[in-house]
């Protein structure tokens, strides 16, 4: 600094302000946009890998997979980039349905926590899920995809779709700390209970929403690989 | 920070090392704690946060060097905020880009590095009077004094409050985990433990000297003042 302390220095002229702003600015807005135009494909592959994978959590006997688009009560066989909501059937090598792989989410202890879990139509069983996003306490929140006495929840979790195929035959609850006595009530993590209440109500919000659209949808399900493959 | 004034100072291995140890921005200058507090349960963590910081700072004290006689002073902040805002954004989506799920685990603690307060500090204090090479040097040097301090932090929780280090197992599975640690008041309670334990050992650092220096002089003195 060539002016000392005491001396108030003189003042540029707006211009030269200006200028130098624009062009920190422009040098600044160069550089965002050429790293963003280059991560921008590894970044969507990313998180195509992510959500395959966790899709082959939830439905370990799956071998390939096929998505379908929801619109009101009709599926539609769509592609990963079709915007809206989305649910991904899984198969077999003979091409027979394991189960479906759905998306859930809802406020966590500190924000959305977002999952997918995976749901045998036949038996009408939520049988695992893969938490895609959550911010919950360490150590408290984490705990849904460690505790064993909350995993036991899932070995079949009932989620069937009532007769007139319009809402769950019982909606899933979530229950005290070893208080379960009904196959669709969740039994939640002492200390985790925020957080555990959030999976039971996603899971029968979404449950509500998409599990009579997939028994009404049943048969293209179950045939849809089938028809791919002989196309 | 005495070298700010004296431009001429030549480029020597204090420069780089006073931010490790001398200069720390954690346990001496206390810089840039929140994230300090919030990224430290474990390892990894630790470890990305400090390397995506080092980043910021390299970058931005190397860009607001060479641009130092350019910046008028009356608009020095709002160009150092632009400048590190920038170097931001692009570790963000670089962090995207090589994983998501440390994307995830870091959150919302990747653009708040715009306001630490370590980075924009250099800035002012180093970066807009110091040459270029200087400038990077000392950013790398206090960048790692950073990620030390991140990790020294980062291990003694994850190995309390997990029983674990970098993922892996060190207690037997009997070890019941301290989750206090990982929780915000293990940071405050592990930062302290620290910085108690090195303010000791500087202490008696410093004690020893004056001992040692005042043992010569004392014997002389006092049996002149007595």
């Amino acid at each position: 600094m060539s002016t000392p302390e005491n001396q108030i220095p003189e003042m540029p002229s707006s211009a030269k302000l200006i200028s130098t702003l624009a062009v920190v600015a422009m040098i600044s807005g160069l550089l965002v946009v050429l790293v963003y135009e280059f991560t921008k494909p590894i970044i969507a592959e990313n998180q195509r890998l992510a959500t395959e994978r966790a899709i082959f959590k939830v439905l370990p006997k799956a071998t390939s997979r096929l998505t379908f688009v929801v619109d009101k009560d009709k599926l539609t066989l769509a592609d990963d980039k079709t915007i809206g909501e989305l649910i991904y059937a899984g198969y077999d090598k003979n091409n027979q349905l394991v189960g479906i792989a759905l998306n859930a989410a809802a406020q966590g202890y500190q924000d959305t926590v977002k999952l997918l879990y995976g749901y045998q139509p036949k038996s009408g069983c939520i049988t695992g899920f893969d938490v895609l996003k959550s911010t919950e306490t360490p150590g408290f929140g984490t705990k849904i995809t460690t505790d064993p006495d909350f995993l036991a929840n899932f070995k079949c979790l009932e989620a069937k779709a009532n007769d007139q195929q319009s809402a769950l035959a019982q909606a899933i609850t979530t229950v005290r700390h070893g208080t379960k006595q009904n196959a669709w009530e969740i039994d939640a993590i002492s200390g985790s209970t925020i957080t555990s209440n959030a999976i039971g109500r996603m899971l029968n919000q979404s449950g509500q929403a998409l599990h009579p659209v997939i028994a009404k949808n049943w048969n293209l399900l179950e045939t849809a690989k089938l028809h791919s493959k002989n196309k | 920070m005495t070298q700010a004034t004296k431009k001429e100072t030549p480029l020597t291995l204090d420069v780089f090392t006073a931010g490790i140890w001398k200069e720390n921005p954690v346990f001496v200058m206390m810089l840039g704690l929140c994230p300090v507090l919030a990224v430290t349960n474990s390892v990894l963590n630790s470890l990305a946060m400090g390397i995506a910081s080092i980043f910021v700072l390299v970058c931005s004290n190397a860009l607001v060097s060479a641009l130092r006689n350019f910046i008028p002073r009356q608009v020095r902040i709002t160009t150092y905020i632009i400048i590190i805002a920038t170097f931001v954004t692009l570790v963000d989506y670089i962090i995207q880009a090589v994983s998501l799920d440390l994307y995830n685990k870091l959150g919302a603690f990747i653009q708040l590095i715009v306001v630490n307060c370590l980075i924009l500090g250099r800035a002012e204090a180093y970066a807009s009077k110091n040459s270029f090479t200087k400038s990077v040097v000392s950013a790398l040097g206090m960048g790692l004094g950073f990620t030390l301090a991140l990790v020294m932090l980062g291990g003694v929780r994850e190995l309390l409050g997990a029983g674990q280090l970098l993922g892996y197992q060190v207690f037997s599975t009997q070890f019941e985990p301290w989750v206090v640690m990982i929780l915000p008041p293990g940071g405050f309670i592990v930062l302290g433990s620290w910085l108690l334990l090195i303010n000791y050992i500087q202490q008696r650092k410093t004690g020893k000297l004056i001992a040692a220096d005042s043992a010569s002089h004392c014997a002389v003195k006092s049996e002149s003042f007595s």
